[in-house]
């Protein structure tokens, strides 16, 4: 990873120990929690979508199954937390496998079908409660608190560092992972297949993996969901929140892992600052998704870069066209 | 007699198309070997048959004496055989040094774990793999342009770049498909050239393409196809005289850089 990964990561780390300093109120801490929960799904989606050219309309689904399973266990079955995360995410694995694997060899929209699908069974699951074990449509209380070696996290201020603690190790892993082998190998795919496939990579495993990695970072969002609030039921995993983490991915510019994180912060503040966006969540979303598609189909921040970018020199008039717009597509 | 491949009986229907149609033929080590005919005739088939991308209906292709029918593209590239595309295929979304590194994928191995956590081996191999990249580079001659993003290059250096992505698998046997389609006569006899410098380099080359200029100066050997069917094979001497292929021709002239398609 090149310096400039190295400066983002140190300016990041910077940012989050100065800002829960700046921030008096509690509640926003908390918006900066959910930043992170979210960041996890959105980082995995975004090595899927914007690195492997793949799309998924199910992630809720992964982070349902994190968020029950992990409270279930928890709960009824007396397990304590970490044991319970690990099951829910080998569990993800294992639905991951059994979604991906026959649909991942196929080309065109079968992925996004069979995704779209498996939420759907997921979210009407948990509703229908088949089992008598999800609580049904109005879920089930009294998920304990999760402790990280001994230190319960009772605080929003603890939630906040130790959230975003994992996500700086899973930016750290996964920056690797692209700019690696592995992560040319996942954009040659997106660059074109028939190509990929001619210089040996083995396109339908490196999506399948791709597709469990990102399945597993999303049940851990779930998992952190459920001790976070202490609390599921199936309303927050429907097709709605799929989209809307498809909205956080696409909004910072999927090719691209900052750009998830920046946009799961944007669309993540913005939700929970001002109620509108709570309200009319889906139709921003949608709204947001036409717009990033027709303006800026790199993402906003990249978009915003070529446009001033394409602006300043347009002005000055010694700019080389499109100079602007690669360096800041260098990044990721 | 060596032979690095061996075609036999092979044939591949779309529905009711026979795109091939009974092919037999062979290439000699170490041989540049062109594949001419109409359009139509079957000759990409051929290739997405040889680098495994289609499955022939019957009939079978043997690499240097095993049998690879029906392999899949990223068994076929570890064995040794690389190939261009008509139709450019380079990564758009890749600089031009990151392309070739794609190119060295099979014949390296770091996986999402050992990239993930950085090992010492995985950063040694991308070293090394970048350095790779830079020396097929500077052998097609496009060390210059390494750091640009691909899709800004010139059309021709473009073709080079498919060709030296290709040289990165380090293949025995190379399929260049139309290489100077869409070239000007300078860079048709530049990618000539090039052909002649990697085959002296010990590969063996199987070229598809319309440029008969090109073709005659550089082939050994010349297979032409028409309707799935061999209809002559042999130097391009008496090829170019051969009665059958005048025909193919439609008794004109054989074409001469005949303009790109698709
Ligand atoms: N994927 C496919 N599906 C259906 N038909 C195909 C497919 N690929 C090739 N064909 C058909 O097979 C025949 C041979 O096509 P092919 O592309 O191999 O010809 P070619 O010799 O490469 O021609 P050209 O000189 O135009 O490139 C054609 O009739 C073509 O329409
Ligand atoms: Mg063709």
């Amino acid at each position: 990873m090149g310096k400039k990964n190295l400066f983002g990561l140190a300016s990041l780390v910077v940012v989050l120990l100065v800002v829960p300093h700046l921030l008096g109120n509690p509640y926003y801490l908390g918006v900066l929690v959910w930043c992170g929960i979210y960041g996890l799904v959105c980082m995995g989606l975004s090595l899927f979508m914007g690195y492997c050219g793949q799309i998924s309309l199910g992630h809720a689904g992964f982070c349902a199954l994190g968020a029950y399973i992990s409270g279930i266990l928890t709960t009824r079955f007396g397990f304590s937390p970490w044991p319970a995360l690990g099951v829910a995410m080998l569990a993800s694995l294992l639905v991951a496998f059994v979604v991906g694997l026959p649909t991942l060899r196929l080309k065109g929209h079968y992925l996004a079908m069979a995704t779209l699908g498996f939420g759907m069974i997921i979210f009407v699951a948990a509703g229908g409660d088949p089992f008598g074990l999800t609580g049904g449509p109005s879920g089930f209380w009294g998920i304990p608190k999760l402790s990280v070696f001994g230190v319960v996290l009772d605080s929003e201020v603890k939630w906040y560092y130790f959230v975003w603690a994992v996500v700086l190790v899973c930016l750290v892993a996964l920056l690797n992972i692209v700019h690696s082998r592995v992560g040319r190998a996942l954009r040659s795919i997106h660059g074109g297949e028939p190509a990929a496939k001619a210089m040996g990579v083995h396109t339908a495993r490196y999506k399948t993996q791709t597709f469990l990695l990102s399945a597993a970072l999303g049940s851990l969002a779930g998992s952190f969901y459920a001790h976070y609030v202490g609390f599921v039921n199936p309303h927050p995993f429907g097709l709605n929140f799929s989209i809307h983490l498809l909205t956080m991915v696409v909004v910072g510019g999927m090719t691209n892992l900052w750009g998830a994180i920046a946009g799961t912060a944007l669309l993540t503040i913005l939700t929970r600052y001002f109620r509108v966006f709570m309200d009319w969540g889906v139709f921003f979303d949608g709204f947001i998704l036409v717009i990033i598609m027709l303006v800026f189909p790199e993402g906003l921040f990249v978009g915003a870069a070529r446009r001033l970018g394409g602006f300043v020199s347009r002005k000055r008039s010694t700019g080389v066209p499109g100079q602007a717009s690669r360096q800041a597509a260098g990044g990721g | 007699m060596d032979n690095i491949l061996r075609v036999e009986s092979l044939r591949k229907n779309f529905g009711g198309v026979v795109a091939l149609d009974g092919l037999t033929f062979e290439v000699q080590k170490g041989a540049i070997k062109s594949i001419i005919g109409p359009n139509g005739a079957g000759k990409t088939t051929l290739f997405n048959i040889i680098s495994g991308m289609y499955r022939p209906s019957s009939g079978g292709v043997w690499f240097l004496g095993e049998s690879i029918t029906g392999s899949p593209p990223y068994v076929t590239a570890k064995r040794g055989i690389s190939r261009t595309f008509q139709n450019l295929q380079l990564f758009a979304n890749m600089t031009v040094r990151e392309n070739v590194m794609v190119g060295r994928h099979c014949r390296t191995k770091t996986g999402f774990l050992r990239s993930a956590l950085r090992l010492p081996g995985a950063a040694k191999e991308e070293k090394r793999t970048a350095a790779e990249a830079m020396d097929i580079l500077r052998f097609v001659g496009l060390e210059e342009s390494a750091q640009r993003g691909a899709s800004t290059l010139p059309f021709g250096k473009q073709r080079v770049v498919e060709m030296a992505r290709a040289l990165a698998t380090d293949p025995k046997l190379l399929l260049l498909d139309e290489p100077a389609s869409g070239l000007n006569l300078r860079e048709t006899e530049e990618i000539g050239r090039l052909i002649q410098k990697i085959r002296d380099t010990g590969k063996t080359i199987i070229v598809v393409e319309h440029d008969m200029s090109l073709v005659m100066a550089i082939s050994e050997e010349v297979l032409v196809l028409d309707h799935g069917r061999r209809i002559a094979e042999g130097p391009p001497r008496s090829i170019q005289k051969h009665p059958e292929v005048l025909r193919v021709y439609l008794g004109e002239e054989i074409p001469h850089a005949q303009s790109p398609e698709s």
